[in-house]
């Protein structure tokens, strides 16, 4: 059995006063006491970032972030788009797995505000396809493409899509570390522009800048000593193709159907038992696809859920989704996002949520899609 | 005591719409004015640029007040847009108004606060007696990239200010002034427009520099917001100067007349100075006014005037100025701004 033991995110947004390791290192002060844990007592570090790289000609990670903790242990940079904090996380799962080590420290982080729009659009491009690339399409495009494959196949409107953000931004209000934290209405969805039709500014994530971290153990002893903690019940990466036109649909994405079936399957729990979800709502249509496509909502029904905020904290009676605020509200520093969803899972099942506490959650699910649906995780937290 | 004996302003009759430029980018207007509060901007013709029009506004600034040119002691010229990167913009414009010979000229860079620094050198002279007058202007034809956020709002005109040391029209009753090495907005030399970074040009440069010159300057001359008849700001948009001064505990009444960037847009160093005419249009004897302006870089100097009887003679009507247009469309902008 492999438990988070401890919890710790940066305020998200744009912090300008910090940079990448600022946080990092932010994250690891706040993070060890957390977890009750010297750091002596970490095997190994996994690293989730995707554009230090590409922006700040910042690699190797591992020596830095061995040089803050001023240890000498494998420390591991894990890239995989927007999905890079979710899968350093199922990376440290198996390490500890194999019994090569016991316990891990799981950091996602990004640093995107530095840099000009134009950059940070051209650096997140870089998880598209050449030719998508060299068509001109951006992720707001690429996504826009998605949805209006969804429009022409399902019945839904832009008033439906709207209702994902502003449920998002209301959960964003009952979260202190959230990038936004005003609520906003339907109309003010429908009345921002275009970013790539139908897909408005606020239907669409923000650039961010923030860090997040969870401890994994396997320890008993550790385990033991842990304030709060929660067990990984199953988490699973699956690969998809690169490039959009080699996918069978475009209005769902394949790799979160084969990832959540999967878990399921390996938990032998039943959608319905699912208490509370972060879905990657990097656009308000992609909540909706991966709602339908791990399988709380049946394909087409999106439209009808979406605008009866039937997954609104205070409004559903079952599932609650993306009560972070999801990317949408609460940020998308990218190489965080994946951690940022598991800790908000572990704040809610460990009764730490504060104003936006679910009752008596019991299993958690997360879902961290990087590109437009070339590398999805899924993952079930339970207590 | 010193302070400023006379005044001018010049602002080119040529307007845009800033919808005109919004449609050209398939952009929304009622967003685009609704997010920057800002509707039309003044442009400077073809053969007109910071030189031609701090020469306007200097001549007006002469026009009212008796001075020998030959104690003018000093002509500073603060501009983002001097005609030339090597060759003095002030030693051209002191020779336009008979000024020659024994005389500081200089050319000050300072973002958009460029002129108010001189300001305080121009201050330091007449106060130790180094100079009888000083001359100020503050002079742009703003650079903007087109399809940038900057075009917009970056606008064009010039405000002249005589200082002095009698026959004030206002009194300086005291300055405070605050500089951080932030690069919020920059052009380097060669480039022909700036850049900026976007959001980071708001609380950390102009709300941070405004408030800490501001907050400085009410401790150490002990008034309090409520004492002031008058509040300005410097105005890259209509939205920071109303921010700012709520922040500071200025209220909209105290604002309302400085806030001409919604019909001038943003002419860099002459914004916030603009923003002081407009005030002065309307200010009576006795009043006082609360001015700071804002420099990318970045700094911020404040000040506190009070306006003496003077005002009735030297009273200029900014406002006639402002209605006095004609509008320009986007091909004719391009041609004006010498893009095309």
């Amino acid at each position: 059995m492999i438990s988070i033991i401890g919890y710790y995110t940066t305020q998200f947004g744009e912090l300008w006063g910090k940079s990448l390791y600022n946080l990092v290192k932010e994250t690891i002060d706040k993070v060890l006491p957390e977890a009750n844990l010297e750091k002596e007592q970490l095997g190994a570090v996994f690293f989730g970032n995707m554009m230090a790289g590409l922006l700040e000609n910042n690699l190797h990670a591992g020596a830095k972030i061995a040089e803050i903790l001023k240890l000498n242990i494998p420390v591991f940079r894990v890239e995989a788009a927007c999905a890079s904090g979710g899968s350093a996380f199922n990376l440290a799962l198996n390490y500890i797995k194999s019994g090569q080590i016991e316990t891990a420290l799981v950091i996602g982080a990004e640093k995107m505000s530095d840099f000009s729009p134009e950059q940070v659009v051209g650096g997140l491009s870089s998880a598209s396809s050449g030719e998508e690339q060299e068509s001109g399409l951006t992720f707001p495009g690429i996504y826009a493409l998605m949805a209006q494959s969804y429009f022409n196949n399902h019945k839904i409107s832009q008033e439906d899509l709207a209702c994902i953000s502003v449920k998002n931004h209301f959960h964003g209000s009952l979260n202190d570390k959230a990038q936004f934290r005003r609520q906003i209405s339907v109309s003010e969805v429908l009345n921002s522009p275009y970013v790539a039709y139908p897909l408005k500014v606020l239907d669409s994530s923000p650039i961010s800048d923030g860090a997040a971290a969870v401890v994994l153990t396997s320890n008993k002893k550790i385990l033991k000593k842990a304030k709060k903690s929660v067990t990984v019940l199953a988490s699973e990466v699956v690969n998809d193709t690169l490039s959009l036109k080699k996918r069978r649909h475009l209005d769902s994405i394949e790799a979160t159907r084969i990832a959540a079936d999967m878990v399921f399957k390996k938990t032998g729990l039943k959608r319905s038992e699912i208490d509370i979800a972060e879905v990657h709502d990097c656009f308000s249509i992609a909540e909706i696809m991966a709602m339908e496509d791990i399988g709380f909502w049946k394909k087409g029904n999106g439209a009808k859920a979406a605008s009866s905020y039937a997954t609104m904290y205070g409004r559903s009676d079952h599932l609650v989704v993306n009560t972070s605020g999801g990317l949408k509200a609460a940020g998308h520093p990218v190489g965080a996002t994946g951690i940022k969803q598991l800790g908000e899972l572990y704040l809610q099942l460990t009764g730490k949520a504060e104003k936006r506490q679910i009752k008596n959650a019991k299993y958690g699910l997360a879902h961290n899609v990087g590109g437009s649906g070339g590398t999805v995780v899924v993952t079930i937290l339970g207590n | 005591m010193a302070g400023i004996v006379s005044y001018g302003f010049y602002i080119p009759k040529s307007r845009i719409r800033i919808g005109d430029i919004a449609k050209v980018w398939g952009k929304e207007e009622k967003n685009i004015s609704a997010s920057l509060k800002v509707q039309e901007k003044t442009v400077a013709g073809i053969d007109e640029d910071a030189l031609t029009m701090a020469y306007e506004s200097s001549t007006m600034a002469f026009s009212d007040v008796a001075i020998d040119k030959r104690k003018i002691g000093a002509v500073y010229v603060g501009s983002e847009s001097h005609p030339y990167a090597v060759n003095p913009t002030s030693t051209i414009l002191a020779e336009m108004l008979g000024i020659h010979g024994s005389y500081l000229a200089s050319d000050t860079e300072f973002a958009c606060k460029a002129a108010t620094g001189a300001l305080i050198s121009g201050l330091g002279l007449i106060n130790s007696k180094m100079a009888d007058y000083v001359l100020v202007a503050a002079s742009d034809k703003a650079q903007s990239m087109p399809h940038d956020v900057l075009e917009y709002t970056a606008s064009s005109a010039s405000v002249s200010l005589i200082m002095g040391r009698q026959d004030l029209l206002l009194k300086i009753i005291d300055y405070s002034t605050f500089s951080t090495d932030t690069p919020d907005f920059w052009r380097r030399d060669g480039i022909r427009y700036p850049s900026h970074g976007g959001r980071f040009t708001g609380q950390p440069a102009y709300f941070y520099h405004i408030y800490n010159a501001s907050t400085d300057l009410l401790t150490k001359t002990k008034l309090k917001p409520e004492k002031f008849a008058h509040a300005v700001f410097h105005m890259p948009n209509g939205k920071f100067p109303i921010q700012i001064a709520y922040k500071l505990g200025f209220d909209f009444n105290q604002l309302k007349q400085s806030l001409v960037v919604e019909k001038l847009g943003n002419s860099y160093t002459a914004s916030a100075l603009l923003g002081l005419v407009s005030v002065l249009e309307v200010a009576k004897k006795g009043d006082l006014i609360f001015f700071a302006s804002f420099g990318s870089g970045a700094g911020s100097d404040a000040f506190v005037f009070q306006v003496t009887d003077n005002i009735i003679q030297r009273r200029k009507r900014l406002s006639v100025s402002i209605n006095d247009k004609k509008y320009i469309d986007y091909a004719t902008y391009l041609k004006f701004m010498d893009v095309i």
